[in-house]
């Protein structure tokens, strides 16, 4: 420890150089979720626990399967940003790059479930 | 200069020092609706795979997501979207610069809560 300078201890502990992004990331796709939840909320809502016939129809249509599309792609991209920011402030070393690497898999997963499953719903 | 000690020194007060108070609590239900979304969100994106897959698995999922346990997380999930949407909406007026005054601060805190558990009930209502 003696051998190390200040400047050598300081070094790598900065800026990851893009936190100014990360920010404007998430400010971006909360303001699109701002519109697309409520839409999203009352167009999924009254379809939720009708019968497998009828929620095909109505996901075949143009307007609920781009809101539900755009909905799931936006919030999952969104939860994969606060997510991380979550892990960065409670963990660190092998435990937070695990867990960061897994909620950005996760996130990519679930948002191209649920793209896909819109697509072949209105297909 | 070159072997300071770091290990001794007085840390910032947390958790366990400040008196908890509406700005504190509502900061923090902001980040655990955000991140508790996703049991709600995993569920529905799984009720449309299957709702794209065919009839036979629309049916396990369903049953599932309409099922007491489905009805209680969806609940709970909208009352978390509504607050962290509301929430989201008040950081996006901090991050213009305004807002901060305590008085404003308190007044927004509470619009939050109420608003979100008023949003809820009329979601309940109107579907």
């Amino acid at each position: 420890m003696a051998f190390m300078t200040a400047r050598k201890r300081a070094a790598g502990l900065g800026s990851a150089k893009s936190g100014t992004e990360h920010f404007w990331n998430m400010t971006v796709s909360s303001v699109a979720l701002v519109i697309l939840v409520p839409l999203f909320v009352f167009t999924f809502g009254p379809i939720l626990g009708a019968p497998y016939e009828e929620v095909a129809a109505y996901y075949g249509r143009p307007f609920p399967a781009i809101v539900a599309a755009l909905t799931l792609a936006v919030g999952w991209m969104h939860f994969k940003g606060g997510v991380q920011v979550l892990i960065e402030d409670y963990t660190d070393g092998l435990t937070r790059k695990a867990l960061i690497i897994g909620t950005i898999c996760l996130s990519y997963a679930a948002a191209a479930v649920g793209v896909f499953a819109l697509v072949r719903l209105a297909l | 200069m070159a072997d300071v000690n770091r290990g001794n020194r007085p840390l910032s007060p947390h958790l366990s020092i400040y008196r908890p108070q509406l700005n504190s609590i509502t900061s923090i239900l902001t980040r655990i609706t955000g991140n508790a979304l996703v049991v709600g969100a995993l569920m529905v994106t799984w009720w449309f795979l299957a709702a794209a897959t065919g009839p036979d698995y629309f049916a396990t999922a369903d049953a599932f997501v309409t099922s007491w346990f489905g009805d209680l997380v969806l609940f709970l999930s909208l009352w978390a979207l509504w607050y962290h949407s509301l929430a989201g909406l008040r950081h996006l007026y901090w991050d213009t610069g305004r807002g901060f005054e305590l008085d404003t601060a308190e007044k927004l805190g509470w619009a939050v809560v109420g608003g979100s558990v008023l949003l809820t009930l009329l979601t309940v209502a109107v579907i």
